[in-house]
């Protein structure tokens, strides 16, 4: 019956629901899904989640609401976030206001687990973004079948087993096979299948990349056609990525590519409306070469495009050789020269600008600051990243430095800056690429800084603070027994009544900490700041005298808030004696456990080890993040937001690692051992140097009660104890690469050139680890040879997919610093190779890695976490020191 | 074709009315609900009317015995509150099994004996899930938005006891009613769906929301074509509104159900909306008149009674639907 089938295919449109219902028709206009509430889309809702700012967080969604998303995508993906927590939360909060909460939401994440989650707090039919065949049919199935009985609609991706999607055959392919499984095996209602059928980037300059848009476009029309009831989703950006920084020819290239896949059937998507033009008021030469782009219709489109793009007006690429901008004024070129780095011209142009002015100080003043008001502007608001400011920073350093000498021969030629800061890396600690990024910045804004370095005692920073009469105390470390340093610092300057601002930041400071340990100490404003960017506001705000008394009643206001929910939020954990936490430790059953007798026991020391052997060990990721740039290597060199940077940045990078490695300028050393051992109690290792002597290593257990067949781990679970009557092993190592550091930064700073000080200490700490990585791979295939047939690549060793671990004290397996001490009197690491321990139990050079090796298959990354006091007692006993000093050492650890 | 969905086909089914009204005719006491097994439960137990099924169970038989009397094709088990959840508040999450296998017995073997006097007219039990007295997606503390009583999990776990029960018990159908969160109301279907693949059933299930007030949504906030949106994923016999409003109130919102719903549509409104001593006193005439529109429309194909009402007002509603012919169900999900 005609009629009947054709009122039943009127009724199988994609229907979704929040508080009121969404229904897709033939006739709906394209369904805009809004991604600001997607932490891989948004930096800001990134930071207020990580924050735990939820409040702010929502309204980010209510904004995507309001304007005019139909549907908004909920994406917690981030390794520093519990995601499903975060997802949770979030939903249930979106949930509780209805004027966001009237849309449907979209479930996305690539953990199922996250999406279950989500899935089981709204009450309204959802999309799950995504699923795909990737990982297989049983768990597509699986996945699928769920979803269902959830009652959510589904995106499923062009991916499967082979990979992803990427041509016109490849995306019918996997989306007529997912159809059918869906539709015929988990009888998955056809409407609420939607394809996101890959979008990827044409005019890329490689021909493999042509056919992307109109591979898209054709793919879509035959699912539209061949696949019944289903829908088309996409993120149309990625289309225009190659055209980053210009904007005018990305809009036109978005229009167009909507309008040809719109009509091929792509019915929603993400697409940001403020990066769209009117189709029809793209001019027409514009849209002949996008349309000849976009359809591969010419072999020079590319090139035609590119072309054109050059001459498209106030968005032309800047090159290189394009020398224009020097015919301009000279407040233009100065400031030109200080938003983009370049110090070639800076004298000539601060010399002319000298000889117009009536004192030197005014080119300071008018010129220079003009300019840097610009650079802090445009880092302020996310246009320009970290590594480009502290070139601008360079510029600025060279500028003042040649106008010095004149202002000094001036009767009464003084310099004024906005504040004097005096920063720090409290007793101990070594690290200071974090200190010294923050300082260049607030240099560059005009603020006086004095560097006291690294491993200052309080008793020197007091003094000099008072010497110099600064405004404002900047706190940095890396270890956790910085952390104390910094409480402690709190405490001597409100006993000597200091009422400076103490701004706190470095790798393991929180604003939590700040919160709870250091704030409390210090009657007056005490900031966490983890990044330059805010350090600028906030120091602007703690100095500006019309405001700072508000606003520092507010910070003291603000962390006694944040103090108190975090308090209170903390959820009660339960934990066991540690007794009760030994008897459930993991356990091996060490008659069927292989034990490799290593190749080769005792010490062994590597010296001038070859440096460029380590260049393809090395995991880029947090090299970028020391630049506070955020992505993953290499995704990150195209990333949307930061990808032009980081690619820069990564080219100067590498041509600093060739010369570092070419003129040998850091040298690379290495002592390592394999030693004979057994845990001789529940958490005890001994390790056998030789008969006679020996040595123990002391590990700490898990306490917190955990989930039924859940053991409570130690490292010493990992080998053998001597009742089993089996000879085990252990190994450690420290290598370095930071010997030279020291002299080559000197050398960029005495310069001006901080931005290379910088990277040379960046670079040294990423040849540290990476030789870590190829020793521990050494050791494992050679030396200790129970992985001879290993064959990872970088990503599975950066994944750490290998047997075995190499945990090192002072982080999450084995927090406690004071180990390091065995390590250093096993190995003879100071004798061996010179790298020593700061009192803090910091290695010295900086850039070092120090641990263990434990061989059994069993052996895995954990995390302590917190520990109770009848557990440090123990410690204190084992290890013969005071109850107290192991409290202090542990104290990071310890369960309130 | 099994014989409830061929009656659904021929006719408008008659659902029961009230339970709750006609149980406090019989002005039960304390001891009457405590009976001889819980003399000495620690608890008061007046007023957990699911209880009376151990209890009096005779009662209980002669309200079913009643509506079906009455005209009545489908009677619902005195189940309501049967889950661990709403039955925590008498302490009584042990015995919750029990209530149900129970109640449903009692009533399948009232309805059996009506079928077997009247094999024209079969009559059926639906097994009566309740909304619980949690809710998934709202706070009960208003200073906390984030915060929920009650997980999505909790809340499927004891569905499936009651539903499993009720199973176990011989109903013809299971009734989700009730919802005014419809999160629990998923939570109850997901439930239901691992059981009907878990023993290979397909029993028939009836969906219920209620419309809270003249805003026309639910208590958590969604309109009638959002509700249906929300729990139209699994195959359902009827989806419809009870409680909370009259007949009167609630046509508007009938109409988008059975202008959108590809399976049949059900209504067991209140008798009016409670007067100032809140009861409900529509009489059985007024009630009829006012479902008459409904008939008239073609929007119903399962009309009965909920708070307020009794076997007159049932006698009268099965009088006048029978005139009627059903809405006409346009399945699209085959």
């Amino acid at each position: 019956m005609k009629e009947t089938s054709e009122k039943i295919a009127q009724k199988r449109y994609l229907k979704l629901s929040g508080l009121e219902p969404l229904v897709v028709t033939p006739e709906s206009n394209f369904i805009n899904v809004g991604e600001r509430t997607n932490v891989a889309g948004s930096r800001k809702f990134l930071r207020l989640i990580k924050e735990g700012n939820f409040e702010e967080a929502l309204s980010i969604a209510r904004h995507q609401v309001e304007g005019g998303a139909q549907i908004i995508d909920i994406n917690m993906d981030d390794g520093l976030i519990d995601g499903k927590e975060a997802m949770v939360k979030f939903l249930n909060l979106v949930i509780a206001e209805p004027d966001i909460s009237r849309v449907p939401i979209m479930i996305d994440s690539s953990k199922w687990e996250i999406i279950e989650a989500g899935l089981q707090v709204v009450q309204g039919k959802c999309v799950v973004n995504s699923i795909s065949l990737k990982e297989g049919e049983a768990a597509f199935k699986h996945q699928a079948k769920l979803i269902k009985r959830y009652g959510a609609a589904v995106i499923v991706m062009a991916f499967d087993e082979e990979g992803q999607a990427d041509t016109y055959e490849r995306r019918i392919e996997i989306a007529k096979r997912s159809y059918d499984i869906l539709v015929n095996d988990v009888h998955f209602a056809p409407e609420d299948i939607i394809f996101d059928l890959n979008i990827f980037p044409v005019a890329t300059g490689m021909d493999e990349h042509r056919k992307n848009a109109i591979d898209f476009i054709e793919a879509t029309r035959w699912v539209r056609q061949n696949l019944p009831y289903c829908s088309v989703s996409g993120g149309v950006s990625n289309v225009s990525f190659s055209f980053r920084g210009n904007n005018s020819v990305r809009e036109a290239m978005h229009s167009v590519f909507l309008y040809h896949a719109i009509q091929a059937g792509m019915n929603m998507g993400i697409v940001n409306p403020t990066m769209l033009e009117v189709y029809d008021d793209i001019p027409k030469d514009l849209l002949t070469y996008v349309e000849d782009v976009m359809f591969d219709r010419r072999d020079d489109a590319t090139e035609r495009l590119l072309e054109f793009a050059e001459t498209v007006v106030g968005t032309a690429k800047e090159k290189t050789v394009d020398l224009s901008w020097r015919e301009e004024p000279l407040q233009n070129r100065i400031t030109r020269a200080l938003v983009k780095g370049i110090d070639a011209y800076i004298i000539e142009d601060v010399e002319e600008a000298r000889l117009e002015a009536k004192q030197p100080i005014e080119v300071i003043e008018g010129h220079l600051m003009i300019g840097m008001n610009v650079v802090g502007d445009l880092f302020g608001s996310g246009k320009m990243f970290l590594p480009q400011v502290v070139k601008s920073a360079r510029v600025m350093k060279k500028a003042v430095a040649y106008l010095l000498p004149f202002i000094e021969a001036e009767k009464d030629g003084v310099v004024s800056f906005n504040g004097k800061i005096l920063m720090a890396t409290v007793k101990g600690d070594v690290h200071d690429i974090g200190k010294n990024i923050v300082g260049v910045v607030l240099a560059c804004n005009n603020y006086e800084i004095i560097d006291l370095g690294v491993m200052v005692a309080p008793e020197k920073i007091i003094a000099e603070a008072k010497a110099n009469q600064v405004d404002v105390i900047g706190l940095s470390g890396l270890i956790t027994p910085s952390l104390d340093e910094m409480v402690y610092l709190a405490k001597e300057m409100e006993r000597q009544e200091f009422s400076v601002p103490l701004l706190i930041g470095g790798a393991t400071t929180s604003k939590a900490h700040t919160a709870v340990k250091i704030d409390p100490q210090y009657k007056n404003a005490v900031v966490h700041v983890n990044d330059a960017s805010r350090a600028v506001t906030i120091v602007g705000d703690l100095l500006q005298k019309e405001t700072a008394t508000a606003f520092k009643a507010n910070l003291k206001n603000e962390y006694d808030v944040f103090r108190n929910n975090f308090l209170k939020r903390q959820t009660v954990k339960e934990f066991l004696s540690i007794k009760a936490a030994r008897k459930n430790k993991l356990q091996i059953d060490w008659t069927a456990s292989e034990i490799t007798k290593p190749n080769m026991l005792g010490i062994q020391v590597l010296e001038n080890f070859d440096l460029a052997l380590l260049k393809d060990y090395i995991d880029w990721t947090p090299f970028f993040r020391s630049w506070e740039l955020h992505g993953k290597y290499p995704a990150i060199l195209t990333d949307e937001v930061v990808g032009e940077q980081a690619s820069e940045l990564f080219k100067e990078a590498l041509v600093m690692l060739d010369t570092i490695i070419s003129e040998k300028l850091l040298t690379a050393r290495a002592v390592f051992g394999l030693f004979e051992a057994n845990a001789i109690t529940d958490d005890d290792i001994e390790v056998k140097l030789s008969e006679e002597k020996t040595f123990v290593f002391r590990t700490l257990r898990q306490q917190s009660k955990k989930a039924d067949g859940r053991p409570n781990i130690a490292l010493a679970d990992f080998i053998a104890p001597t009742t089993s009557e089996k000879k085990d092993y252990i190994g450690c190592f420290c290598v370095s690469t930071g010997f030279g550091t020291d002299e080559l930064t000197q050398k960029f700073e005495k310069n001006l050139d901080d931005y290379n000080s910088i990277l040379v200490k960046a670079l040294a700490d990423r040849l540290a680890e990476a030789f870590a990585e190829y020793l521990h791979k050494q050791v494992r295939t050679k030396h200790w040879g129970y992985a001879h047939n290993e064959n990872l690549s970088n990503e599975d060793l950066i994944a750490e997919s290998y047997k075995g671990i190499r945990p090192a004290p002072g982080y999450p397996a084995c927090p406690d610093h004071l180990e390091k001490e065995t390590i250093w009197k096993l190995l003879e690491v100071e004798k061996r190779i010179g790298v020593t321990l700061t009192e803090s139990l910091a290695m010295w050079p900086a850039a070092s890695v120090s641990g263990y090796y434990f061989g059994n298959p069993e052996a895995r990354y954990f995390g302590l976490g917190k520990i109770k006091e009848d557990q440090v007692e123990d410690f204190a006993t084992r290890k013969n020191i005071t109850f107290e000093t192991a409290k202090r050492w542990l104290q990071t650890n310890i369960a309130d | 074709m099994n014989s409830l969905e061929k009656a659904l086909q021929e006719r408008i089914l008659i659902l029961d009315g009230a339970m709750g009204t006609m149980l406090q005719r019989y002005q039960f006491s304390e001891e009457d609900f405590r009976g001889e097994r819980f003399k000495d439960f620690h608890t008061s137990v007046k007023g957990n009317n699911d209880l009376l099924s151990l209890t009096q169970p005779k009662a209980i038989a002669e309200v079913h015995a009643k509506y079906f009397e009455a005209g009545a094709d489908i009677v619902e088990t005195n189940t309501f509150s049967g889950t661990t959840i709403a039955m925590a508040d008498y302490d009584m999450e042990d015995f919750v099994y029990e209530l149900n296998y129970e109640s449903a017995k009692i009533a399948k073997q009232v309805a059996t004996e009506f079928t077997k006097k009247e094999p024209h007219k079969p009559r059926f039990v639906a097994g009566a899930m309740g909304p619980t007295n949690k809710t998934a997606s709202m706070s009960p503390d208003v200073n906390d938005p984030g915060f929920r009583a009650v997980s999505f999990d909790e809340l499927r776990i004891a569905y499936k006891q009651q539903a499993e029960a009720l199973i176990d018990g011989g109903v013809d159908i299971l009734l989700v009613e009730t919802v005014f969160d419809t999160l629990n109301a998923k939570a109850a279907l997901f439930a239901i769906e691992e059981i009907k693949e878990e023993r290979n059933s397909s029993i028939p299930v009836m969906i219920s929301g209620t419309i809270t007030d003249a805003s026309g949504r639910t208590l958590s906030g969604q309109t009638a074509e959002a509700f249906l949106i929300s729990v139209s994923h699994i195959p359902l016999l009827s989806v419809g509104f009870n409680c909370a409003l009259g007949a009167k109130q609630l046509t508007p919102h009938l109409e988008v159900l059975a202008r959108q719903s590809c399976m049949g549509v059900s209504a067991y409104p209140n008798a009016g909306l409670p007067n100032a001593f809140g009861e409900y006193d529509e009489s059985p005439e007024q009630m009829a008149s006012q479902i008459k529109e409904y008939l008239e429309k073609k929007l119903v194909n399962i009309i009965g009674g909920c708070c307020g009402t009794t076997p007159e007002h049932i006698q009268a509603i099965a009088s006048i639907a029978s005139e009627y012919k059903p809405r006409v169900i346009e399945s699209c999900c085959e």
